[in-house]
């Protein structure tokens, strides 16, 4: 439930109150005139979830960034008098068998799993929000033809899908695969956003519009997807998460990144093998990859949170 | 009222007995995350005594239903209350849950506003009503408990209970599903009931009709009824008792008599003047109440009804004052030394009010009419809408893959009236009658599916995409829900503004008129950066007029636009309304349920039933002298704000609910709830089931009835 | 109600047929089936890999959609999923591959619902209290970790436990202790354990999934109005919660239930590969690494027959579970 009618109609959210708990909001407060958007944020940097999130990732992107140029050891370079160590004080997190240095290793990998991540992520966001949006609003034949095309894709796994499409990408570069990673992942926001669209549709601002000759484009532009921008972002974050997680798998088995290009799934594969005899060759990037995908996980979290009205409060 | 109790009490226990139900000091309050937490309900006491009939009056926000929800434990975990509930010498507060569980429904029950969501969607309503039964009585058979269910949807009218009671939930129309939520309350004889707006999400009709079976079922149970409601006109005939409560508190409390005739409360008298009274409106401007209850989180010092009050003193923003009664005999006695019989309110000028000294026109002043020399309507000009023969039918289909058509939804089936410059036409009926179909088909502006929809004398269906962009500007629309018509992510002063945009006026021009329109709907033109949820439904609503008439439009299509506002915000509005037809030369298009409104605010009125009209005429004379017996039932449903009326009014109830638009009727399709056509001789009926009445004039007034002359039977009480 | 779920399973039959025989023709384009011949020493001539294409219906040079055709017509007529290229008919290693993967999955699955359902639940009815977090943080956790890297983290912790106890405690290299012999019930049983360790991953990322899911919806439930009414006729809260509130919160969750079913699918066929079982997942690997065109093409007919059984079943527990549907 919600006392607090106020918050559910800052988020527009149509939201039937169990109590009429409390009137509208006080109009006296001309010194703080909040938008939506403000008022997300406060309720985001209230959260614990969102700090620790954040400023982990924050270290994390800067660690990826900066890592490599303040340590001695590059990711090819071997070290042939410490091959197959434990971690050290010169090898941080350790050797691989032939000597490479596993954090110079990690660090790279870890580069080029966030970046397939932060732009496949957001890329299928936009697809689904353009997809979602023109069928709900257009309805019909259009909705009819590609809600047909989303439940094609969805029948088979994404995960089949890339390893049958493997083939495809293997000789091009690690682009391509994020590509295919964003192509296959906005099926289920673009039916979420085509069904907010909808009620959208059928809300009076919109009727309001469309009455006065606003033009299809304009409305989906100022008002369809402010309303779900929310959503979006939601999604853009939690779709960081499930690209990184479909990069390391695909590579892991062979279909994703290949040598030269190291990502952390490929750095995975490799330690999987030793995983037992080594522990440092798979538990080191296998730590750093759990905790990158925990912390943008937090921040989606939180963001859910923050945008949801009836969060916070005890529904019973 | 107390004749009506037939049983539970032995004759002659006095009323001095102890109360039923005894509240004292309660006050309900909501911590809130980050935070000052809401006061909902503050130290309120009152009494209910067996068979007695309360009503607890109140706006969205006052804290009616929170008091009630607390006396039956269901409120949220973290809601923190205090005070003392007493029932039947139990102090309720202090039982556990599983321990107020065997006093819910059996005891005590509840009826709740919303029957679609209160009612669980997978059990059948046979079984939920049993479930009541099995609940409170291990010993009964769950044979007897569906026979007992059944018996119950009788008492409370639903036809062909056998059958219904295996059906589910969604299968019941609304009327249905809060007859279903009586059978459940009324099912283990309670002591007492508490309807929560029971009747606020039906039509008029159904209101009329659920209000009958509540007295019924506190007639055959005895139990004491506690109403609460927004409504003065639904308390006025029924209650015994009337508590109006305004931002927690209860401000006046005496018996419904005493608080219609003679309230002692400002607030109490502002809400009687600004509610439309059917029997009086368009004869007179309406009484606006302006101004909004305070937060509750932040609740001012001293009275929280001062800053709405016009006669507030400098007491009043000092000290909050106590419920008192200030009748002449008795001025100035605490409420304890008097009992629960008292008139009490809770003001410093209560006393002056009570003797006389101050008068209702006092407190609250009827507005002047706007002075607005009457222009030279050019009777000669053309109408701003004609609607003729208008049809709007859809194809009601079944299957996926390979649909077919297994009927037509009848949604507007032939509908003509016309508008002229400056008039506003009103267009009445229960919801699923067509009207908002119609609207929508005129503001859509395409070819209708049959019939013709013109405006200011152009055929929409001929025109190009330019010459209808232009006419866009020349009809606007207001949306019933002030919050759902503008979008929240935009300040108000791009929202009024969009209709501009559209036709490509200068953003310097367009900030200027949106300060132009905001003063002209009462608003501060500085508000325009400020977002909707800023501002009250009132202002919203006045929000949603400004972009109306931001293209200066000739039509203003007003889709029920105070039906979604508190009653002591909606005369302000109408009278906006009013003033700005007259400035303007504005014509409306008003959909509305309310007829007191309607009959405030229009010059023509159109009743519609099942997709047709049914009775259009002026307004004077079609609400003087109702024809159809359409018409006569829906003005005798509507509940009136005045006690006395109220009880003397013979009403005409229909039968059931409005028949789905899908089936095919033979004749008059209002034959299956005709009131009069149960009264007429087979001979005469032939004709009802025959031939489809059309619409006739008799002097100013089109009728399709075909026994307009019989009329008079309905209200002579056969 | 019967007539309502059979045109969901004709819908979904149709969308299946017609994903499989888009990946069929993906696959065709994407693999090269003639290029592991070349790659042999000493190369076979042109004309014996020519043949040996025909042989299996997958030469590049005949048109995709003829191929397409005969795939389709063999599958119709005789009910053959063509051969594989190391000889051995599709259909027999489908038939003898799928009981390994089908066991996990559904065994994974089943358990992986009933406990994120419980999970769900739970956390709803205690919102924000410390079991709630945990159970939120850790399907978190969960949601964090790649499928793979739970599988092997489970196969280090068995090691530490088997190093512990200082005995072969858990095996989890393939299906079954290679070589052993014994009763009946000792086999059951060794296969019993090696299907411990990607049976708890498999479950892990099921009730992560349903958990949250479950407690979403459980959330809305807490707070709708059926429940205030079923507790003002007389039923205490849990009452009401369990009786009214789960019964309704479990509509949804058949939905969610024809949504997840695939990503189980891909987790149990990355588990059968992380612990070396001889299932569809290793099937699939091979076709692909092999350009296997019709082993390719019958790993995905057996994944969208998976999903179509799966999507109707969903279909058949929303008409169970909503009287609304059911007309």
């Amino acid at each position: 439930m919600s006392l607090v009618e106020e918050t559910n109609a800052e988020l527009g959210t149509p939201l039937v109150p169990l109590l009429p708990g409390s009137p509208n909001a006080p109009l006296a407060r001309p010194d703080r005139p909040r938008s939506r958007g403000r008022l997300i944020w406060r309720r985001l940097t209230q959260t614990s979830r969102f700090w620790v999130g954040a400023i982990a990732i924050a270290v994390i992107l800067a660690w990826a960034l900066l890592g490599p140029v303040l340590y001695p050891f590059d990711a090819i370079e071997r070290d042939p008098l410490n091959m197959g160590l434990g971690p050290t004080q010169l090898h941080w997190f350790g050797t691989n068998g032939i000597g490479q240095d596993l954090y110079a290793q990690t660090l790279v990998g870890l580069q080029k799993s966030l970046v397939i991540g932060l732009i496949a992520g957001p890329l299928g966001t936009m697809i689904a929000a353009v997809v979602g949006s023109v069928a709900g609003y257009l309805g019909g034949a259009v909705d009819r033809v590609l809600v047909w095309c989303i439940n094609l894709l969805l029948v088979l796994p994404s995960f089949i899908l890339l390893v049958i499409l493997s083939p495809l990408f293997k000789g091009l570069s690690w682009v391509f695969l994020t590509v295919f990673i964003a192509g296959f992942s906005w099926m289920i926001m673009a039916q979420v956003v085509r069904s907010q669209t909808r009620s959208l549709r059928d809300r009076d601002f919109v009727k309001a519009s469309r009455y006065m000759g606003v033009p299809m484009h304009r409305i989906l532009g100022r008002h369809i997807i402010p309303n779900v921008a929310s959503l979006l972002i939601i999604d853009a974050t939690l779709g960081v998460v499930a690209a990184i997680l479909a990069e390391t798998s695909l590579s892991y088995f062979g279909f994703g990144i290949r040598a030269p290009d190291v990502s952390l799934g490929t750095l995975l594969a490799e330690g999987t093998s030793a995983a037992v005899t080594r522990p440092w060759m798979f538990v080191f990037p296998a730590g750093v990859l759990i905790l990158t995908l925990f912390a943008v996980s937090l921040i989606g979290d939180a963001l859910r949170d923050a945008v949801d009205p009836t969060s916070g409060v005890n529904r019973d | 009222m107390t004749k009506l109790l037939t049983n539970e009490i032995p004759a002659g226990t006095p009323r001095t007995d102890a109360p039923l139900l005894a509240v004292t000091d309660l006050s309900v309050t909501f911590p809130q995350r980050g935070g000052p937490s809401v006061q909902a309900v503050r130290g309120i006491s009152y009494q209910v005594h067996r068979g007695e009939f309360l009503g607890i009056v109140g706006e969205s926000g006052s804290g009616k239903s929170v008091s009630s929800l607390a006396l039956m434990g269901l409120l949220p975990s973290s809601a923190q209350v205090t005070g003392s509930i007493t029932f039947g010498g139990r102090s309720l507060l202090d039982l556990n849950d599983r321990q107020l569980s065997r006093i819910r429904g059996q005891e005590i029950s509840m009826i709740f506003q919303d029957p679609l969501s209160a009612l669980t969607p997978v059990y059948t309503v046979g079984d939920q009503i049993a479930e009541a039964l099995l609940l409170h009585d291990s010993a009964l058979s769950k044979r007897a408990a569906s026979a007992r269910a059944i018996e119950l949807l009788q008492i409370v009218g639903i036809p062909a209970p056998e059958r219904r009671a295996r059906a589910f939930p969604h299968e019941f129309s609304g009327g249905m599903r809060q007859r279903a939520m009586i059978a459940m309350a009324i099912a283990n004889d309670p002591l007492l009931i508490i309807a929560d707006e029971p009747t606020t999400a039906l039509d008029v009709t159904i209101q009329a009709q659920i209000l009958e079976v509540l007295e019924k079922a506190k007639s055959l149970t005895g139990a004491a009824v506690v109403l609460i409601t927004h409504d003065l006109g639904v308390v006025a005939g029924h209650a015994d008792r009337i508590a109006v409560m305004y931002a927690g508190k209860l401000v006046e409390n005496g018996t419904t008599d005493e608080v219609f005739a003679s309230p002692h409360m400002p607030y109490t008298i502002g809400l009687l003047r600004s509610v439309p009274n059917m029997q009086t409106a368009g004869t007179q401007r309406l009484v606006p109440l302006e101004g909004r209850p305070p937060s509750l989180t932040a609740l001012p010092r001293g009275c929280p009804f001062a800053a709405r009050c016009p006669i507030a003193v400098a007491a009043c923003l000092d000290t909050e004052p106590v419920l008192l009664n200030h009748a002449p005999a008795a001025p100035g006695t605490p409420v304890a030394g008097l009992g629960e019989t008292a008139h009490v309110a809770a003001c410093h000028r209560a006393a002056e009010i009570a003797s006389g000294a101050l008068t209702r026109p006092d407190v609250f002043p009827r507005p002047e009419p706007l002075a607005v020399e009457h222009r030279d309507r050019d009777r000669h000009a053309h109408p701003v809408l004609t609607v003729t023969g208008l049809v709007r039918h859809f194809p009601l289909t079944k299957g996926g893959v390979f649909s077919r058509q297994i009927g037509t939804v009848r949604a507007v089936d032939g509908v003509s009236f016309t508008i002229q410059p400056g008039q506003t036409l009103g267009l009445v009926g229960e919801s699923g009658c067509g009207k908002s179909t119609t609207i929508l088909e005129i503001l859509e502006m395409t070819k209708p599916q049959a019939g013709q929809i013109l405006i200011d004398g152009q055929d929409v269906a001929t025109l190009g995409r330019a010459d209808l962009l232009r006419l866009r500007k020349d009809v606007q629309i207001v949306f019933q829900d002030p919050m759902a018509a503008l979008d929240p992510r935009m300040p108000i002063g791009d929202i009024i503004a969009e209709p501009l945009t559209v036709h490509g006026v200068k953003p310097a021009a367009r900030r200027a008129r949106v300060a132009e329109l905001l003063d002209l709907v009462g608003l501060d033109p500085q508000m325009a950066d400020r977002y909707p949820h800023e501002f009250s439904g009132g202002q919203r609503q006045r929000v949603g007029i400004a972009r109306a008439l931001a293209t200066n439009p000739r039509l203003v299509v007003l889709d029920e636009p105070v039906s979604a506002l508190d009653v002591s915000i909606q005369a302000g509005v109408i009278n906006l309304l009013e003033d700005l037809k007259e400035q303007l030369n504005l014509s409306y298009l008003f959909v509305a349920h309310d007829l007191a409104i309607v009959r405030q605010i229009a010059d023509t009125v159109a009743v519609m039933y099942l997709g047709r009209i049914v009775e259009y005429g002026p307004v004077a004379e079609v609400f003087a002298n109702p024809r159809h017996p359409y018409t006569q039932a829906l003005i005798s449903a509507a509940p009136i704000p005045d006690p006395v009326i109220e009880r003397s009014r013979k009403r005409v109830l229909l039968e059931g609910d409005l028949p789905s638009p899908t089936e095919q009727i033979d004749g008059c399709n209002f034959r299956s709830r005709c009131p009069l056509y149960a009264l007429l001789p087979p001979q005469k009926r032939a004709l009802c089931e025959s031939i489809d009445p059309l619409l006739s004039r008799v002097g100013t007034v089109e009728t399709a009835c075909h026994h307009v002359e019989h009329s008079a039977l309905l209200t002579a009480g056969v | 109600m019967v007539f309502y779920i059979f045109r969901r399973f004709v819908n979904y039959f149709f969308l299946s047929m017609i994903a499989t025989c888009l990946a069929y023709i993906v696959s065709s384009l994407a693999l090269d089936p003639a290029a592991k011949y070349y790659g042999r020493n000493p190369q076979p001539s042109q004309q014996t890999i020519e043949n040996i294409l025909n042989g299996l219906g997958v030469n590049p040079d005949v048109p995709v959609l003829q191929r397409l055709w005969d795939w389709l017509v063999n599958i119709v007529v005789h009910g053959s999923l063509g051969t594989g290229v190391n000889g051995v008919s599709i259909g027999d290693q489908i038939i003898s591959r799928a009981g390994v993967s089908l066991r996990l999955l559904l065994i994974g699955s089943l358990i992986g619902a009933i406990v994120g359902v419980t999970l769900g639940v739970w956390g709803a009815v205690r919102q924000y209290k410390l079991s709630d977090q945990v159970v939120t943080y850790g399907s978190y956790l969960i949601f964090a970790t790649p499928t793979f890297v739970i599988g092997v983290l489970l196969m280090i912790g068995a090691t530490a436990l088997n190093g512990a106890a200082g005995m072969q405690l858990i095996t989890f290299t393939g299906e079954y202790s290679a070589g052993l012999t014994g009763s009946w019930g000792e086999l059951a049983l060794d296969r019993g354990i090696h299907l411990l360790l990607p049976t708890i991953a498999l479950v892990l990322i099921g009730a992560a999934g349903y958990s949250r899911y479950q407690r979403s919806v459980m959330l809305d439930v807490l707070s709708a109005d059926f429940i205030r009414t079923a507790r003002a006729k007389g039923r205490s809260r849990n009452s009401a919660l369990v009786r009214h509130g789960v019964r309704v919160a479990l509509i949804p969750m058949s939905t969610f239930f024809a949504y997840s079913f695939g990503t189980l699918v891909s987790g149990s066929i990355m588990l059968e590969i992380v612990f070396s079982f001889h299932g569809m997942g290793e099937f699939a690997l091979n076709a692909i690494s092999q350009n296997d065109i019709n082993a390719v093409a019958g790993t995905t007919l057996f994944v969208a027959i998976l999903i179509l059984f799966s999507s109707t079943l969903s279909e058949v527990l929303y008409a169970a579970l909503d009287p609304r549907v059911r007309n």
